[in-house]
This record gives C-alpha cells, structure tokens and sequence, in this order.
C-alpha cells in the first residue's frame, strides 16, 4: 500500500484528480484554503508532457467565465477559489448554469469555517442549491481525488458546472492518497447547441425551465452514484446524518470507529428524499452533523421546526466554526476523555508584518502625515497590510472585501469626510480595485489611494501579481492624470521623502492622488536572491 | 500502534518540514496517515501548528482529540504550553528551551520553562544550541526531529533515507548538516 499512494493535502489531491481526469486548464485566483490546488498544477510534471493552462487570473470572475470558456471549445477545466471568491465570480457561476457546459467543468469554492483567514464563514454549499447545480463534499483527501474525477465526468453527463465544496480542515490536511488511471484530455469541439450560450431573455427562459426541469436528473445522481450512503445500526435511540468530513469525527467518537447508530453519510447533492425518508424511518432523534452552516438541519427542520432533529440550531453543536472531535463526541454524549487545563501563561500569538517589510515603512509615513489629523480615515483592503490594524501600528480603520477600499473611501469622501485614505496592495488593486479608482476618477473624489506595491500576492504565498510591471500604466490609463500620480520607496532612508509625498496628495491635491509605494515583498525577495 | 503528534512553533521554524519527514516515513512503513497543518496569514510570524496522526489502522478525524496527544513536539516553549490541553494524560512534551519573544507581553522564561519542567514527562533542549555545536545553525528543527525519534519506533536508518529525500535537491552539505543536527538531537534526548 506504500508504494502506490502519495501524501496529498485535500487541495493537492483535487489536483492530481483533475489532472487524472484530463482537464485542459485550470484557472483561479489565490485565496486561503484553495491557494495549493493550482500551485500543484503548476508544477506538475504533466505540464512538461502536454499543453495545459496554468496562469493566476486576474480575478475569481474571471477565473470563471475562462473555465466557461474553455468547457464550452469542449476541453476539461478546474476554477479554483475561496469561499468569498464565489461571491466574485458568483454572476459568472449562476449563469452558466443556465448555459450549461460542453467540456467537463468543476468549480471549487474551499470555505473556511472558524475563519482561520477569511471575513466570514459563508457555506458554498448554499450557491449550488442557489444556482440548481450538483454539489459534491469530499470527505476526505482520497474522496476528493475521487471526487474531482467523478465530478468532471458527471459535468460531461449533465452538461453543467458542478460545484466541489472543500472546508479548510480538508483543505490543508494531508493524507496517503491512492492515484487511479488517467482520462486523456478532450480534443476541441464546439457544442451541440450553440444558441445555448446564448443568454437573451427568450433563451435563458427556455434554458431556465429546462434546468428546473431535469433536478430529477441531478437527485438521481446523487442517489445511485455511491457517494451518499445510508448504513443502519442496533441504536435506533439516535440516527447521524453526517456530511462530508463531518463523518470523520462521527467515528473518531467510537472505538475502532464503529457508531452503532443509522448513519447517512452526505458528500453529494442535492440530497435525494428517500435517503432522508430511510434515515428518519430508522431512528427516534436525528443528529445532524455539518461543517459550516446549518443547511442539512434547517431543510429537515421546516419553517415550523422538528423537535426530532438536533445540531447546531438546536444547541448539541455551537452554532459558528468548525466542527472539531471534540465537539461533535460532546454531541453524541461520549465520556470526555481526561485532559490538562490550559495554562495561564498563554496568550494569543497574533501574526505580524514580517522584519523587513515594506509594509511597516509605508504604515510608519502615513502615521506620521496623519498624526495631526484625527478625522482622517483609512480604508484598507485583503492583504498582508491589513494587519496595520494590529499594534504597533493600528493604523487602518476598515478591512471589508476585495476593492472595497478605495469605493469606501469614495462613499465616505462623497458624504465630506477628509481626508480618505484608501490603503490597496497591487494584486488586490487588479483583482477589484481598478473599477473602484475609475469610479473616482470620474467624479475627481477628493481623496487619496495609497497602492502598497510589493509586486506580488503576499499573504497567499507570493504569487505573481497582474499589476507586475505593469500599474503605473494601469492607474494613468485609468484615467488618473500624471501630476496626481506619486511613487515612493517604501525604505527607512526614504521616510521623509515619504512623508512629504503622503502630505502632498492628502493635503495639497484638488481632488483626487494616487501613491504608489513600490518594494518588493520581503518573502519573495528572499526566493529570488537564493 | 499509532502516535498522535502535535507540532507546534512560530510561523517560520520550519515545524512543516518536521511534519513531512514524520509523516513521509509512516508512509513508507506503510501506515496511514493525516497531517492538518496551518497556511496562510498565521504563517507571518504567528503560532503554527500540525496536528500528525499516524497509525496502522484507518485515521478519522484529522484533528487530534483534546487529552488524545501522544506528543507534543514545540520548536518554542510558550507554544508548547498553548497545546498542553491536547496531551494525553501519560503523554510526552518535546520541546526547545529558546523563546521567541514576538508578541506583547510575553512571560518569564523561568516561569514557562518551570511550567514545563513540572510536567511527568517531558524533554527539554536547547535546539538552537545543538544546531550551532552539529555545525548545523540552521537545523534545529531537525534537532528536535532527533529528540522526536527517541520516542518513535521507525528504524533510525528510515529518518536518514526520509531526510536525504527532503534535502536531496539542495545538495550533499546541506543533507549532511541536517543529518548531523538529526543525530545531536537524538543523542541529546536518549
């Protein structure tokens, strides 16, 4: 059993699965936990062997109408994203299911429950029921290997997108895998139905109804395609419907992992009644177990409630984060094992700007213009820099999504706030930001962006960045004239110069400035200079 | 058997890296494993941990259960503190000495160091130290794999053929000096 598995993290083995299975492309943004799935690709050996796409976008959206793209000239794509990236790409998402695909298509949205790096702890699952599409919820790192293989297929079967949820837990979790055979790629074709894609009211009506109309189809699926399964047990006390890694835990409740409880076990949806039925028909109280929200028990509960089901809405499990042993055996009654209290020397560890980060230098100018000036705000965005809002700094005052920064710095600087900082780094600036400083530009906010261009997508590892070499041109050509644009060196001999800059944009400026603080990450300094 | 290690340090000490040597070998030996490890934004100089399940049988929970840690393995000994909830009553911490002293208010070292000292079963070394005596200053967290050993039952030749693995490709010096902080750190918790 050794020589034929490898040690996958959850993400990894989506992409050794959707590898296996042929894909053409694979597409995706960086955001914690799914940032490995295309980091894997890229440096797969299989990349030598065939054409195989590979690049960063510029963005989930986009991301996601190249994966459409791809499916639709009839090859295999992988679109990979953070739960919040869904939100993103959502538009794109929604509508391709009523597209519909050619080419195998998978979507993979990693949540991340507890919120380990993320603004909040939105279950994916919801946007597969949302858009009308199957959803499928590996359970562990071999399910997910399976998973993406059966998931492309079943995509070419529907001829729709079908949505891979990962949690953080799977995600980053390693495991011995066992590989299966591989699919040859697809060859380019184009659709059977042209018009389909075609999204004009008269169109996606009809397209509309047919989706409705084939649910059956999808239900069919998740019944018969081995995936969800029930499994009876001598306590009918208390029937589990445990869903995706949930299970995990179930057992790890029991000795040698036997629960003598009906168990039905969830990784695909939707979830076909009968399954349901059978479960409920075999027990007196139903536990239901789900990482995430609580989607599974709110569908059984009704509007009007269930006193038979129980979980995270009837109190057994804590109603946010993530599922942990230790909560799911409190759950199920099971003794609590001996343990020691925490010590009382312990404190929280918080993560920090690394030594030497340009960061820190940017932080310490923009304190410094603003001192004096305490109606000043500073709206800052997803990235390394939002931990300024940690000491010693505490120098931002907001951290809400991508690109918000700089249309929140605008509503506040529209409702007479002053001064209003926006605070981007130069992957995020491209990811969301350039819509938001045009919106600006239009209206010469009075307001300044701050663009802390360390040339690379920090916090997620140091990816390449889409502004690379490139957002100088981007913010001119965005309409931003060149007097209103500055750039500074974010280094401590260049402080003052910094601090004039700053002073000049937030204070000496009609209307709208731009300052752009140009170091490379400290991180991917290193990399290169080895 | 099974061992349920929890590895632990700050964003950095290559904690990681000690994960995939340990659980690389239980592979090997044909065991299964699950290894959940922290990435992401705690990495920037924040805790780091592993949770490193390996065992003959099927694992289920990647997560190891509180009271259910048969080691706690720390490159920092604030971080070994933080996990303590997790060890199983009869269980052993290994744990480097030297602090990293990053966040505010950050305690005594006598009173850390006391703490741990307290416990039933414990080793505790100066990791950085053993690194710089091997000729190794950059592999004290191979140190601490070595003190790690003494309680694992894998041949010590698997851990040599694990290591030249993981170091291969940055060349024989490189093996060699992590190999001589592996064999420090062994000698130093027998």
């Amino acid at each position: 059993m050794s020589f034929d598995t490898r040690l996958l993290l959850g993400d990894e083995a989506v992409a050794q699965g959707a590898l296996d299975a042929g894909i053409s492309g694979c597409y995706a943004y960086p955001g914690t936990p799914s940032t490995e799935i295309m980091e894997f690709i890229q440096r797969c050996p299989e990349r030598r062997e065939r054409p195989l796409h590979a690049q960063w976008s510029v963005n989930e959206k986009t991301a996601m109408e190249a994966g459409l793209g791809m499916s639709y000239a009839g090859r295999r794509a992988l679109v990979c994203m953070k739960h919040v990236g869904l939100n993103v790409a959502a538009d794109a998402f929604v509508n391709a299911a009523v597209t519909g695909t050619h080419g195998g298509l998978v979507v993979v949205a990693a949540d991340d429950p507890s919120m380990h790096s993320s603004q909040n702890e939105q279950d994916s699952r919801f946007y597969a029921k949302f858009a009308l599409l199957p959803c499928l919820e590996p359970g562990n790192q071999q399910e997910a290997y399976e998973m993406t293989v059966y998931g492309l297929a079943l995509s070419e079967k529907l001829r729709l997108p079908v949505l891979l949820r990962l949690t953080t837990r799977l995600a980053h979790s390693r495991a011995d895998v066992r590989p299966g055979p591989r699919r040859a790629p697809n060859e380019l074709s184009m659709p059977d139905n042209e018009r389909r894609f075609v999204l004009l009211p008269a169109i996606a009506r009809r397209n509309y109804a047919a989706l409705v109309a084939r649910q059956p189809e999808l239900l069919q699926a998740a019944l018969a395609d081995g995936f969800n399964a029930f499994r009876p047990g001598p306590n009918r006390a208390l029937g589990i419907l445990a869903a995706g890694p949930a299970v995990n835990y179930l057992h790890e409740s029991f000795p040698r992992g036997i629960c003598p409880h009906p168990v039905l076990k969830i990784s695909q949806y939707p979830v076909p009644p009968e399954l349901l039925r059978q479960l409920l028909d075999s027990c007196d109280q139903l536990l239901v177990l789900e990482d995430g929200m609580p989607l599974l028990e709110e569908f059984l509960n009704g509007p009007l409630g269930d006193p038979r089901i129980r979980g995270r809405l009837s109190g057994q499990l804590p109603r946010t984060g993530e599922l942990t042993p230790d909560t799911v055996a409190a759950a199920l009654g099971r003794p609590v094992r001996p343990s020691r209290p925490a010590s009382e020397l312990v404190m929280a560890r918080p993560p920090r700007l690394c030594d030497g980060c340009p960061h820190i230098e940017s932080y310490k100018a923009l304190q410094e213009v603003l001192a004096g000036t305490p109606a000043a705000r500073v709206f800052a965005d997803i990235g390394c820099y939002t931990l300024g809002a940690l000491p010693p700094f505490e120098a931002i005052h907001s951290c809400v999504d991508m690109g918000a920064s700089i249309s929140m710095a605008k509503g506040a600087a529209d409702a007479g706030l002053h001064p209003a900082v926006a605070v981007i780094g130069d992957s995020t600036f491209t990811h969301s930001g350039m819509t938001s400083l045009l919106d600006a530009v239009c209206e010469n906010t009075r307001m300044t962006v701050f663009i802390l261009d360390n040339g690379t997508t920090g916090m997620t590892g140091g990816q390449e960045s889409a502004a690379a070499g490139r957002l100088d041109s981007l913010v001119a050509g965005l309409g931003v004239p060149a007097a209103k644009i500055q750039v500074i060196t974010p280094l401590p001999q260049q402080h003052a110069a910094n601090v004039a800059a700053l002073r000049q944009a937030i204070f000496n400026t009609d209307g709208l400035a731009v300052v752009i603080a140009r170091r490379e990450c400290i991180q991917t300094a290193k990399i290169h200079k080895k | 058997m099974k061992y349920d290690i929890l590895l632990c340090g700050v964003g950095g000490q290559g904690i990681l890296t000690i994960g995939h040597v340990v659980g690389e070998m239980a592979r090997r030996a044909g065991w299964r494993v699950k290894q959940p490890e922290v990435h992401g934004m705690a990495q920037r100089g924040g805790a780091v941990e592993a949770h490193v399940r390996l065992s003959e049988a099927p694992v289920h929970s990647d997560l190891i259960p509180r009271g259910g840690a048969d080691l706690i393995v720390a490159m920092e000994p604030l971080e070994a503190l933080r996990h303590l909830p997790l060890l199983a009553p009869d269980g052993w911490v290994i744990t480097a000495t030297e602090s990293v002293r990053n966040c505010a208010g950050y305690p005594e070292s006598a009173a850390l160091l006391a703490e741990l000292d307290a416990l039933p079963h414990k080793v505790l070394l100066p990791v950085a130290d053993l690194a710089r005596q091997a000729g190794s200053p950059r592999g004290a967290n191979m140190v601490l794999l070595g003190a790690l050993s003494t309680r694992l039952s894998f041949p010590e030749a698997a851990y040599g053929a694990a290591i030249r693995d993981l170091f291969g490709r940055k060349g024989d010096a490189v093996v060699q000096a992590n190999l001589a902080a592996f064999a420090a750190g062994r000698a130093a918790a027998v």
